[in-house]
């Protein structure tokens, strides 16, 4: 393995990490969808950010991104409050936004560096050549970079307001009554899934960024019954299929994001079946187990 | 015009109509986004397909999809039923993972050269204009088979979304037509890939079908409409593609699909912004009227010692007393709303000296007569049969007054009959010595 | 001794959602160390009211005063018990955890609970009998068993007046009965509680003041006074189908 391959893995890693570390709220929030809306709608943002200062530079593509993810969780919920029942406002919200992005994105392709496929699966594996500069010597990926300050910024906010967070997640009604300002933490932790989702939409694309918001954070779900060990376990299980992931598309010669997506579906099946505590057929064991001691207890 | 084009339009056409019309059951049965989860969820199964056939055929193809379609829902089941995930994150596992492994192989096909067979990334987001006659032919019977459905099991559907349990007291199949309305949903996502692509299909059951919902209260009509909006949009969206050598139909048929929405959403006639705007405009309007109208009629009271005789009102009072003064808040929208009803013949203003003096006409006293009577009608009740203080009935009766409809106003008046005096207008349960605002 | 302070004040609380009014100009003055139960058919706005008072829901008119103080002045003088089922208990969090959620309000923002809390919650958990589970995973934990780390949270909260939503509701009787000694013995200790309750049968032996409510207030006092058949005619006869009707009206026209 060269530094070519470290570079995609680590950056890989960082995207999976800081998508699982703030998947595992929405999680628990139910929001998973919401953030499978979100990581649709960001594209409108950035495609926009790039028709209107016609370059790639990344404060105005996080802008755009910002505010369509806010966007769409305060439509969602406009919507739902007019009758529409949320899951169909959800579906209406982003998918509306991700098609206007496409057509945009296709009728000014000429204009825009980026393209349909660049959406759908990242481009890590250009990572290693798309190098930041500091003056003249290149100090690395500029992905790297981008999303270790994202991963950062999320560790801080998230470890600034842990107990909010953890206690809007748990018991919204108590948390207001402790005078808790609940809508200001949720817009919050949308600004967040957003800030991570366009981070990671460069290296991994639209879509599966939505499977490292989601899939990391579930299978930690399975592992643990503590709050604090479920986002250590997310980032764990998120870096894990990165690194996999990468290794099985080297050797399929096929797409890395799909790759990761799919080795974290692996590690959610594994976790599904054999999780000491939560898997089903540790649990089937661990009944049969009881069964035969009540057995022998009768005989 | 490309002859091929009518095939693409129909085509279009076609699979709108039909995901609009089983969408409208899919968004009410509270399945929204399985259709996104089956799509996605589809997208290995077609790559597998292309895998083991070698060749780009439909048929093969859209089997391949429906079968990892399926699987996915299984998992889904799977997932909520034997952990302690929630169904909103088993959807997004689902969806996510199955497009990933998609996406995988895919890529795999492609870059082992077989994938120059193009066609396969049309999946992704929908290219009308690759279907041919022979794809039309089988898009056109099994969208026929979709609407024929629908029509026969239209009453079995309508129960299973509005009362699935009572339809099981009858003796109704529920579960099997559960699985019916599944299958369906199944089969209009794999057609409508080709065309939408597997990353927008959820808007084709969920968009007009939404849309739909603002314009009727009524089943049938709500599924009709939807089948309408799908089918437009599906047209729209062939067209506008047929224009560019690389638009992407999925998503112009999506942003059409949008468009009727955010029609609906603004102008539909009952829900829709305007509808409510105007609504809560007349509303207020009729608020401010009212309440000007009992104010005249109060400060007359007052001023002739509370006892309620009719003829008094006639008498004018200094318009001050009824809109504030000079720089209380609110006068001039008062003023406005005093102005109004002057022109419409209810009130009489007429400058004496300095002062601006109203009065009511006799009609204007008929309506605030009527205004009057349904506020102390309310306060009467909230005093002796809810046992509140009379000083908290004011505002309460404030909000009510003007919405008791005659029906709740007989119920009043024979309940409180011991208490009022009939015809004729009692005194106010609290004083009355302070303007309300 | 507070026993002739007025715990809570509440006067002309309206409460309504969606534009529907739910509960109407409701006023009394509660002593404090009293044990209240809020008594009501159901749709009558008893968890209403307790969200009214704790400011979680907007009032349309009214005003709530806590020790004679509005609410916000006051949160660290209540402790809030929600509805069980109000919570998902798959949360990954253990029994212990969730009583230290007591001491958030005490904490204030961005500081972190430390030894201190962890000791309260550990007293806390002892109090309702419950330290052998402190590291359970609150899924493994019954229903009784719940609602007593529900009572210890709230009991880490150290406050002086309590509202609590349903707290025996689903609950086996032993734990019913430790519930009330404990609610009881809250109350020897001079402290305010007011707890929605369904079972009749029991008010009279368990509190000394009793609220009845059904969308207004039909009496609040004193057990022996207040819980009359009269009263409780009032509360369900059910003669207010004309309130609900207007309420109704009310929001379609909006």
């Amino acid at each position: 393995m060269d530094s070519y391959d470290l570079a995609i893995i680590v950056t890989g890693a960082l995207v999976a990490g800081s998508c699982g570390f703030i998947g595992s709220f929405l999680i628990l929030r139910g929001m998973a969808l919401l953030g499978d809306a979100i990581s649709h709608s960001v594209l409108l943002g950035i495609v926009l950010a790039f028709l209107i200062t016609g370059d790639t530079s990344i404060v105005p593509m996080f802008v755009g991104a910002l505010i369509f993810g806010l966007l769409t969780a305060v439509m969602v919920q406009a919507l739902n409050r007019g009758g529409v029942e949320g899951d169909a406002a959800t579906g209406v919200t982003f998918t509306a936004f991700f098609a206007l992005g496409v057509v945009l994105l296709t009728a000014f392709a000429g204009r825009v560096h980026l393209d349909l496929d660049h959406v759908l699966y990242g481009e890590i594996a250009y990572v290693p050549w798309d190098l930041l500069y500091l003056g003249d010597v290149a100090i690395g990926p500029k992905a790297l970079w981008t999303m270790g300050i994202v991963f950062l910024i999320d560790l801080l906010v998230v470890g600034a307001f842990s107990k909010e967070f953890k206690i809007c997640s748990f018991d919204p009604g108590m948390a207001a009554s402790l005078g808790i300002n609940v809508a200001l933490f949720h817009y919050l932790m949308t600004a967040l899934v957003s800030l991570t989702t366009v981070a990671a939409f460069e290296s991994v694309g639209a879509i599966l960024a939505v499977a490292m918001l989601i899939v990391p954070g579930a299978t930690a779900y399975l592992l643990t019954d503590s709050l604090g060990r479920m986002l250590g376990l997310s980032v764990a299980v998120g870096s894990l299929s990165a690194a996999g992931g990468y290794l099985l598309a080297t050797w399929l010669d096929s797409s890395i994001s799909g790759a990761m997506a799919a080795t974290a579906g692996a590690l959610f099946l594994l976790a599904f079946l054999f999780s000491p505590t939560h898997g089903v057929i540790s649990r089937a064991l661990a009944r049969r187990r009881v069964g035969h001691r009540g057995e022998s207890m009768l005989q | 015009m490309d002859p091929n084009f009518l095939w693409v339009l129909s085509g279009s056409v076609l699979l709108g109509t039909s995901s609009g019309a089983i969408g409208a059951f899919a968004v009410l049965r509270k399945r929204s986004l399985l259709g996104d989860v089956l799509a996605h969820a589809a997208l290995p199964g077609v790559c597998l397909a292309f895998m083991l056939t070698g060749a780009k055929e439909l048929f093969p193809l859209l089997v391949g999809a429906a079968l990892t379609g399926y699987l996915g829902v299984k998992c889904i089941d799977a997932i909520t039923r034997w952990s302690r995930i929630k169904e909103d994150t088993a959807l997004g596992i689902v969806l996510t993972v199955f497009f990933g492994i998609g996406v995988m192989l895919l890529t795999a096909i492609q870059h082992s050269g077989a994938g120059n067979q193009a066609g396969l990334d049309t999946f992704l987001f929908g290219q009308a204009a690759s279907l041919v006659g022979r794809d039309v032919v089988v898009i056109a019977v099994a969208a026929t088979m979709l609407l024929l459905a629908v029509a026969l099991f239209f009453k079995e559907f309508k129960l299973l979304c509005f009362d699935r349990g009572f339809g099981e007291g009858l003796g109704f199949p529920m579960r099997q037509i559960d699985n019916l309305l599944m299958a369906l949903i199944v089969m209009a996502v794999i057609l409508g890939l080709q065309a939408v692509g597997v990353v927008l299909m959820a808007a084709m059951l969920i968009t007009p079908a939404v849309a739909a919902r603002y314009w009727t209260e009524r089943l049938d009509v709500m599924v009709l409409l939807s089948a309408l909006f799908g089918g437009l949009s599906g047209m729209a969206g062939a067209v506008v593609s047929a224009l560019g050598p690389r638009l992407p139909t999925g998503p112009l048929i999506v942003l059409a699909a949008t468009g009727i929405f955010l029609i609906s959403l603004v102008a539909a006639p009952r829900r829709g912004l305007v509808a409510k705007t105007l609504r809560y405009l007349g509303t207020r309007r009729k608020v401010a009227r009212e309440n000007l109208l009992r104010d005249v009629y109060e400060q007359h009271e007052l001023s002739f010692d509370g006892t309620g005789v009719a003829s008094d009102a006639l008498q004018g009072i200094e318009l001050d007393r009824v809109i504030g003064e000079s720089s209380s808040p609110g006068r001039r929208s008062r003023l406005r709303v005093a102005q109004a009803l002057a022109k419409e013949g209810l009130l009489r203003l007429e400058l004496t000296g300095e002062t601006w003096i109203c009065s009511l006409t006799p009609r204007g006293l008929q309506a605030a007569w009527d205004v009057v009577r349904r506020h102390r009608l309310w306060e009467l009740y909230l005093t002796h049969k809810a046992d509140l203080k009379a000083d908290h009935v004011d505002r309460d009766a404030d909000d009510i007054e003007h919405f008791l409809t005659p029906d709740l106003v007989a119920r009043l008046e024979r309940l409180l009959e011991e208490h009022h005096q009939g015809p004729r207008i009692w005194p106010s349960v609290h004083p009355l010595d302070e303007l309300r605002r | 001794m507070h026993g002739s302070e007025i715990a809570i004040e509440v006067h002309d609380l309206s409460v309504a959602y969606h534009k529907r009014p739910v509960i109407w100009g409701i006023d009394f003055e509660l002593p404090s160390g009293h044990l209240v139960a809020v008594v009501g058919p159901n749709g009558a706005g008893k968890s209403t009211l307790l969200k009214g008072i704790l400011g979680l829901v907007p009032p349309t008119s009214g005003w709530v005063k806590i020790h004679g103080q509005p609410y916000h002045k006051q949160r660290r003088l209540v402790g809030y018990v929600p509805q069980r089922e109000s919570v998902d208990w798959d949360f990954p969090t253990n029994a212990l955890d969730v009583v230290m959620m007591g001491r958030y309000g005490h904490l204030g923002l961005l500081r972190r609970p430390g030894k201190k809390e962890r000791a309260i919650a550990w007293e806390c958990l002892e109090r309702v009998g419950m330290a052998d589970f402190a590291h359970r995973q609150i899924s493994q934990l019954s229903g009784g068993q719940q609602q007593r780390v529900f009572l210890a949270r709230a009991l880490a909260q150290d406050a002086q007046v309590y509202l609590m939503d349903e707290p025996l509701a689903g609950v086996d009787a032993a734990t019913e009965a430790a519930i009330l000694q404990l609610l009881s013995d809250l109350r020897r200790e001079g402290k305010t509680v007011v707890v929605v309750h369904h079972d009749l049968q029991t008010v009279a032996d368990y509190f000394d003041w009793v609220l009845l409510l059904n969308m207004r207030l039909v009496a609040i006092g004193p057990t022996q006074e207040v819980f009359t058949a009269e009263n409780l005619q009032k509360t369900y006869g059910g003669r207010l189908t004309l309130l609900a009707d207007a309420a109704h009206a009310l929001s379609l026209s909006r």
